[in-house]
C-alpha cells in the first residue's frame, strides 16, 4: 500500500521526477530543478525561523523547511523517509510544539535583554565559521565523492521493501532498542507533565459548624479593618488604638451618633479594642480582661473640637 | 546532479540551527533549532546513502527520526514544567543554578 502511495505522490510531486526514480542514476536535469526550487525554500523557512519574532511564526517557517526536505528526500529515492518526515515531523512534532506553544502563552517573545555581553554576535561569528568550515571542506572533497545511486540497492525488493529487509535483519536489535527508548520517553514526559494534588481532609459542614459554636465567636470574622457594628454609615470607624476616626462620620449630618459614641467611650460604657475582640463588647466582660481599666481610652474626639487629635488622621477624610 | 549540492545545503541548515540555538532566548525557539540541526544531517544522511548507493544512511536517518521523536516529547515536558514553575519559558530565566 506504502508503495502506491510512493508511486501516486511522486507522479504528484510532478514528471520532473519520476523519470529520475525510475532511471534512478541522479543525472537528470529534473531533479536539479527541483532542488533549485525546493532547497531556496528551505533555506527560506530556515532564516525565517531563525529571524521572525514570535514563536508561532518560527514554528511555522520550520514547517516549510520540514515539507522541502522531505520532498529532498523523495527526490533522492528515499520515498519512505520523505513521507515520513512529511507525516512525523510537520504533523506530529511540530503540532506538539504548535501545542506546547499554545500552553505557554503564544505571545512570549524573545527577551531583547542580552545576558552576555556581545553573545548574539559572537553567535552569528561562530555560526558563519562553521558554514564556511563545512563548505570548504565539501568544495576540497567534491571531485573524489562517489555518485552511485540508490538503484542498485533497492533493484532487488523495491525501495521499501529492501528497507524492510535491511531493518529487520541487520538492524533489528537497534530497532527493538528504539521501542524501549520510546516507552521511556513516553514515560518521562508523565512523569515530567503530571501535577501530584495533596489530598486535603475536607471537613465536613457539621464539623466546622461545631468548631464554630465551640469557639468564642459564633459570628464569621470581621473582614480585614472593618470594625463596623452596623450598617449604618453614623457609625464612625475606629482608630487603631480604639478611639473614634474623627473624620469617619460626616461632621453636618451624623455629629450627633459621633458625640454619642465618644460618650459613650469617655463613661466607660464600652471599652476599646483590646485584641480581636469586639469593639462593643459589654463592660461586664472586658472586666475580665487584665488592664482593661487602663486600657479605655478617652477620645478626644468631637466634630467641633477635633482639631488636634485629628490632625494626623485628616488624610483619612475624604 | 551533483549530491554535493544537497550536503551544501544540509551545512548551511546546520549553521543556520547552531546560530539559532545560541542567539534564540525562547526555550522553544532554540528546541526548534535543534529539530532544525538533526533534520540538516538527516539531509546528509540521506545523501550519503545515495552516493555509496547504501540503504545505511537512509535506515539512519530513520533512527535520527525516532530518536528527535522521543527527545522532542521528554524536552517539551521539561520545559512545560520550568513553565510551570518559573512562569516563563526564557531560557535565561532558568538560572537557579547559577551560582
Amino acid at each position: 500500500m506504502i508503495a502506491h502511495l510512493t508511486t501516486a505522490v511522486t507522479t504528484a510531486v510532478g514528471a520532473a521526477v519520476t523519470p529520475l526514480t525510475a532511471t534512478g542514476g541522479g543525472a537528470g536535469g529534473a531533479e536539479e530543478i527541483v532542488f533549485w526550487i525546493v532547497g531556496p525554500l528551505a533555506l527560506l523557512g530556515a532564516i525565517g525561523m531563525l529571524f521572525s519574532k514570535g514563536a508561532v511564526h518560527s514554528a511555522l517557517w520550520l514547517v516549510l523547511t520540514m515539507m522541502c526536505l522531505g520532498v529532498l528526500y523523495i527526490t533522492q529515492q528515499a520515498e519512505f523517509l520523505g513521507f515520513a518526515q512529511i507525516i512525523v515531523y510537520t504533523g506530529a512534532i511540530m503540532m506538539l510544539f504548535l501545542f506546547v506553544l499554545m500552553l505557554t502563552g503564544r505571545d512570549a517573545g524573545d527577551s531583547v535583554i542580552e545576558v552576555l555581553r556581545g553573545q548574539r554576535v559572537a553567535a552569528g561569528l561562530l555560526g558563519l565559521g562553521l558554514v564556511g568550515l563545512l563548505v570548504a571542506v565539501l568544495m576540497h572533497a567534491v571531485g573524489t565523492l562517489p555518485n552511485v545511486g540508490l538503484t542498485d540497492a533497492i533493484a532487488e525488493r523495491g525501495a521499501v521493501g529492501s528497507l524492510a529487509a535491511s531493518i529487520f535483519t541487520t538492524y533489528l536489535f537497534p530497532f527493538e532498542l528504539t521501542s524501549a527508548l520510546l516507552i521511556t520517553a513516553a514515560v518521562g514526559a508523565m512523569v515530567l507533565a503530571h501535577v501530584e494534588r495533596t489530598k486535603r481532609e475536607r471537613r465536613s459542614q457539621k464539623a466546622t459548624v461545631l468548631a464554630r459554636m465551640r469557639s468564642d465567636r459564633m459570628s464569621p470574622l470581621p473582614g480585614p479593618g472593618v470594625h463596623a457594628t452596623s450598617a449604618s454609615n453614623a457609625t464612625p470607624a475606629m482608630l487603631p488604638d480604639g478611639s473614634i476616626a474623627p473624620g469617619s462620620v460626616s461632621h453636618l449630618v451624623e455629629m450627633a451618633v459621633s458625640e454619642q459614641v465618644a460618650r459613650r467611650f469617655r463613661e466607660g460604657e464600652l471599652v476599646p479594642i483590646n485584641g480581636p475582640e469586639h469593639p462593643y463588647r459589654p463592660k461586664r466582660a472586658a472586666i475580665d480582661h487584665e488592664g482593661s481599666a487602663e486600657n479605655i481610652v478617652i477620645p478626644a474626639v468631637s466634630a467641633a473640637s477635633g482639631g488636634s487629635a485629628g490632625a494626623a488622621h485628616e488624610g483619612s477624610e475624604s | 546532479m551533483n549530491p554535493t549540492h544537497y550536503l551544501m545545503l544540509s551545512a548551511l541548515l546546520f549553521g543556520i540551527g547552531a546560530v539559532g540555538v545560541l542567539i534564540r532566548r525562547n526555550a522553544i525557539v532554540v528546541f526548534m533549532s535543534i529539530e532544525l540541526m538533526l533534520n540538516a544531517v538527516n539531509l546528509s544522511f540521506v545523501t550519503f546513502a545515495r552516493m555509496q548507493g547504501n540503504l545505511d544512511g537512509v535506515i539512519i536517518a530513520l533512527f535520527v527520526m525516532v530518536v528527535a521523536a522521543a527527545e522532542v516529547v521528554v524536552g517539551l515536558a521539561i520545559i512545560m514544567s520550568i513553565f510551570r514553575s518559573r512562569r516563563s519559558a526564557s531560557v535565561d530565566d532558568a538560572n537557579l543554578l547559577k551560582y
